[in-house]
């Protein structure tokens, strides 16, 4: 691997060739202010908060997609950079509802964090602010554009790595828009809810409406888990107050998804509240299925098994597993059929 | 042997399937593949008759049919002409001939007479027998439709002789307005694809290249990128695919040059593409042209075919191995679509916004091949170097800024329209000069340079040479080449105000401080304008156009502070007049003026009464006129109507 050698805010630092000032910065422990910036999409270079003072470069250039060279001299906190990045934050603020004591984002947005290190006021800039309606038309997603920032990585991650490119900008100037294609509801659009859109964005502007009113980014604990709906695999965390699982984030550390999961893991793990779940075992006794004890439950399947296999012959018996265990069950469950009860006769629903 | 495209006999054999290497110098200097000198004879009388030679046995009549001129009904003058023509058996001496625009189309309809060169202007339907009879028939001119000129009240015999026309050097425009652009034949009288007829026979594709370099050719399209190493890097890209573009996106608000080019000489910006495209080695080709453009997309599509048809566009063109396909795109509406990473997407068909850069369009351009955009005006220099040599072209202009440009002149002047001057002409001559001077014998007081990327200069900085170095370092810039002239009624918190309304509107609305910092300097200007400025908001407006400046991505955002940069350079007493003392300086700003009646001076008449379109001033013979402050709606025109100065504006 090729080498440069390059001056960040005065210290010398190396790094490989092809990196931004960006990484060459994070590398180091530098901090740089990102909105738009995301590893996994295409750079924009669009919020220009990452701004950086480089010197032989005419105006402020963006960190994220300007090339660290051989010998470059990098300012990446000096009075300019730091009022240019305050001034972008300011006027972001100003055309952003500071409803924050409501906002489902508040403790977790990117947009909060820096204008609090940066010392914006939100009052320099005071004019006319955005009202437009939210878009509520569906049971998973809930829009806010008067709170969206224009980053476009929703636009992005929809297009990249969903695949679905169901979101674009529309409109110009100060009526510039994120949304569906002619400005319809994500429920009239070719939306599959998967969800990508509302794990990326960085501030309130797309959230899990199930969470809504139930809990706060500090007062849940994150538990990884893997999704129990099919056997893909992914992993992502709950959410979890008051030991009740509120709604499901994504884990950017998820070794299969990564952040990226479909409707049913990111939006559908309500059932395990729900008062229809089966609890414990039944046993059907003239007709009716009776709550039983687990030591008679299992002592009763126990009995009938080795009744078949005494009568019939092990290879009498089949067992059909699911597709939505996890591999470790799948794993128990052909053990059980070899060597507990001595057949092959294994497979599972999603072998075809 | 009817038209000059025609086979001279049966031993010519150029057709678009079997071409020939020698067939642009064939139809003006042929044949060349065999020795005849009926042959040769038939082709000097057939291009004689094309340009109106003074030898040529039929003249023309041309009429102006560019947007201007046929908007005000120059194809009906047409037809009118073609009538009384045959009336008078007149049809075989004379013909009519639609053209491109002129420039002066404040004049317009414009109408000339070839081969004298007799220059008619505004004429009307009524006119055209007068012209028939008059001139066509008697050969006097008719002197009442002559062009006069408003400072010595003398009539101009010709267009050479009207100063709009003496001082400029018409390189570019020198085919507009004299041929007929749907004629690909007259386009080749014009010795038109000499140029590129140079540039595959005689030039390897890296010759071409050092020739443009040599000439000192920048980009007209607004930053002045010089042409010829623009081309280096695009032929440098590795990729055996690659485009040529033409931006013919013309966004600025008041420049017209582009359409001009293209409704009035379409195959010189088809040649240069040609010519680049060799040398580049691109085998396709996009004209972006503007949807508001219908006229020269039309012409652009004649042409187009016209090439085509003679063997031009398309494959193996005149026999020499180099191919090039080209196509016309109309564009989506939007100024943003011109900067050419937007106008990229756009041809994609992709909403037009800005890219970063790198990549460059040169490595990663069109559908992520190597890719290279040139203006309109650019494109139609390209065969001028290339049929006259750069050094002749590197004559005309200043050291750095070679050529000549053409500037669309507007506002508070005497003669507005389109000129073309060599590079580094003082703002004074082209404004005074050319364009006669102010309007009304107002007192100038800035012009607008480059439109909404540009600045305004005042009056002490006219004697500056227009070139591209030194109008940046006076704050403004050539831009697209628009010059909007501004009297003393102008004013200029005004103008910025209107400059950044324009902007904001069009950002694309990628980048934070251009969408919502032009929002803000907006509020700030208007607030201004109204009378409600803040002590505070020329420094905010100051630091916040700075930002903007430096950290937008595009273009658009990175310039569209200049014209409020610019006035608070030069015109700094006239915002603080606003904001502190509540005066417009120019008595523009509605909001920022009243109106009263000196009841000494009011002679009763009440003409101005009966004019206000509010009715909110009362009196009567006995009692002095008055105005209702609250109902007035400041519009001015009690003061126009008093004849005895009693109105007054404060
Ligand atoms: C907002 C914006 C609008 C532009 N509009 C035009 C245009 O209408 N026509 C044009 O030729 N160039 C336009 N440009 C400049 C182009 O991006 C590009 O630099 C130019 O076409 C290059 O041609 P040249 O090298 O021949 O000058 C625009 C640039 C910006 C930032
Ligand atoms: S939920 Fe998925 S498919 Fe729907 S808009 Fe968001 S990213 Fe696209
Ligand atoms: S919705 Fe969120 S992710 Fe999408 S553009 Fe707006 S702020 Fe960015
Ligand atoms: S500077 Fe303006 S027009 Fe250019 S990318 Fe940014 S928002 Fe779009």
């Amino acid at each position: 691997m090729e080498w440069i050698t390059l001056t960040i805010d005065g210290r010398t630092v190396t790094v490989p060739k092809g990196t931004t000032v960006l990484e060459a910065c994070r590398m180091n422990d530098i901090k740089i202010p990102t909105l738009c910036h995301d590893p996994e999409l295409t750079p924009a270079g669009s919020c220009r908060l990452c701004v950086v003072e480089i010197e032989g470069m005419r105006n402020l250039p963006p960190s994220c997609v300007t090339q660290a060279t051989q010998g470059m001299v990098v300012s990446t906190h000096n009075k300019k950079v730091r009022e240019a990045r305050k001034t972008i934050l300011e006027l972001l603020v100003a055309n952003h509802p500071l409803d924050c004591m409501t906002c489902q984002k508040m403790g977790d947005c990117s947009l909060a964090e820096y204008a609090y290190e940066y010392e914006v006021t939100g009052s320099v800039f005071q004019g006319e602010k955005r009202q437009l309606p939210l878009d509520d038309s569906n049971p998973f997603i809930l829009r806010d554009p008067n709170k969206c920032i224009l980053c476009g990585k929703c636009v992005r991650v929809c297009e990249e790595i969903q695949g679905k490119s169901v979101l674009d900008f529309s409109f110009r100037g100060f009526n510039t828009q994120v949304g569906p294609a002619f400005n319809v509801p994500y429920s009239e659009s070719e939306c599959v809810f998967c969800g990508s859109c509302v794990a990326v964005c960085p501030v309130g502007a797309l959230t899990e409406k199930e969470m809504k009113g139930k809990g706060r980014p500090w007062e849940v604990e994150k538990v990884q888990t893997t999704c129990p709906f099919c056997g893909t695999g992914c992993n992502f965390d709950l959410n979890v107050k008051d030991g009740k699982v509120i709604g499901v984030t994504s884990n950017p550390e998820a070794p299969v998804n990564g952040r990226h999961l479909c409707v049913k893991g990111r939006f559908g793990i309500d059932m395990v509240h729900s008062p229809n779940r089966i609890t414990e075992p039944l046993i059907k006794k003239d007709g009716e299925f009776v709550p039983a004890s687990w030591d008679e439950a299992l002592d009763l399947v126990a009995s009938k098994l080795g009744a078949a296999k005494d009568n019939y012959g092990a290879d009498a018996i089949a067992i059909l597993s699911s597709a939505r265990c996890t591999n470790e069950e799948n794993f128990l469950m052909q053990k059980l059929a070899r060597a507990v009860i001595g057949t092959n006769n294994i497979d599972h629903c999603a072998r075809t | 042997m009817k038209s000059l495209l025609d086979p001279c006999c049966e031993r010519c054999t150029h057709t678009a399937q079997t071409p020939c290497k020698d067939y642009v110098r064939c139809l003006t200097e042929g044949p060349i593949c065999h020795d005849d000198e009926q042959c040769k004879a038939e082709r000097q009388r057939l291009l004689a008759e094309i340009k109106t030679e003074k030898t040529s046995a039929k003249k023309a009549v041309l009429f102006c049919t560019g947007t201007g001129c046929a908007s005000s009904g120059a194809h009906s003058l047409i037809d009118l002409m073609e009538s009384e023509l045959k009336k008078h058996g007149l049809e075989n001496t004379f013909t009519t001939r639609p053209t491109g625009c002129h420039g002066f189309c404040e004049q317009g309809p414009i109408v000339i007479v070839e081969p004298d060169q007799t220059f008619y202007t505004h004429v009307t339907p009524e006119d055209i027998p007068e012209i028939v009879e008059k001139d066509l028939i008697q050969g006097e001119r008719v002197e009442r439709l002559l062009y006069v000129d408003p400072t010595s009240g003398e009539h101009a015999t010709t267009y050479n002789n009207t100063p709009f026309y003496a001082k400029q050097n018409r390189i570019i425009l020198h085919n507009c307005g004299h041929i007929n652009p749907e004629r690909i034949e007259e386009y080749f009288a014009q010795d038109g694809y000499k140029g590129f007829a140079r540039a595959i026979q005689e030039m390897q594709p890296l010759e071409v290249i050092e020739e443009v370099k040599k000439s000192g050719l920048r980009g007209r399209g607004g930053a002045g990128f010089p042409t010829g190493l623009k081309w280096s890097f695009a032929q440098q890209a590795e990729g055996d695919k690659k485009y040529v573009i033409c931006n013919a996106d013309e966004g600025d608000p008041g420049a017209f040059m582009d359409r001009s080019v293209l409704e009035g000489d379409p195959h010189s910006v088809i040649e240069g593409m040609l010519i680049g495209a060799y040398a580049i080695g691109a085998d396709e080709g996009y004209i972006y042209c503007r949807a508001e453009y219908p006229l020269a997309i039309k012409r652009l599509e004649i042409a187009i075919k016209q090439a085509q048809e003679v063997g031009l566009l398309g494959e193996n063109i005149l026999n020499s191995g180099f191919s090039f396909n080209l196509h016309v795109k109309a564009g989506a509406g939007a100024f943003v679509c011109g900067e050419e990473t937007a106008l990229m997407a756009s041809i994609e068909g992709n909403r037009g916004m800005p890219k970063v850069r790198p990549p460059f369009p040169a490595q990663k351009g069109l559908w992520a091949k190597p890719t290279n955009n040139n203006n309109v005006e650019t494109w139609s220099n390209v065969p001028h170097i290339l049929r006259h040599g750069a050094d002749w072209y590197a004559q005309y202009g200043t050291e750095k800024s070679k050529g000549t440009k053409i500037f669309a002149l507007t506002g508070k002047l005497n003669n507005t329209g389109l000129v073309e001057v060599p590079m580094g002409m003082s703002l004074r001559e082209i404004i005074f000069d050319i364009g006669g001077g102010v309007q009304n014998g107002k007192k100038f007081k800035a012009v607008q340079i480059g439109g909404p990327s540009g600045g305004c200069i005042p009056e002490e900085m006219l004697d500056l040479p227009v070139d591209f170095d030194t109008l940046v370092q006076a704050g403004a810039m050539v831009g697209s080449g628009g010059l909007v002239i501004m009297d003393e009624d102008t004013c200029m918190v005004d103008v910025a105000r209107f400059f950044l309304n324009f902007t904001q509107k069009e950002s694309c609305g990628k980048c934070t401080p251009c969408r919502e910092g032009t929002k803000r300097m907006l509020e700030i200007l208007t607030r201004i304008t109204k009378g409600e400025g803040k002590e505070e908001d020329l420094v905010t407006l100051e630091n916040l156009a700075h930002v903007v400046k430096n950290t937008s991505l595009c273009g658009l955002g990175q310039t569209a502070p200049n014209p409020v940069l610019a006035t608070l350079k030069y015109f700094r007493h006239e915002y603080e007049a606003h904001i502190y003392d509540k005066q417009c300086p120019a008595h523009a700003c509605s909001a920022l003026l009243s109106y009263s009646i000196d009841a000494d001076k009011c002679k009763k008449c009440g003409l101005c009464a009966r004019n206000c379109p509010v009715s909110c001033i009362s009196g009567d013979k006995n009692t002095p006129y008055q105005i209702n402050t609250e109902a007035c709606i400041k519009c001015g025109t009690c003061l126009d109507k008093c004849k005895f100065g009693a109105v007054v504006r404060a």
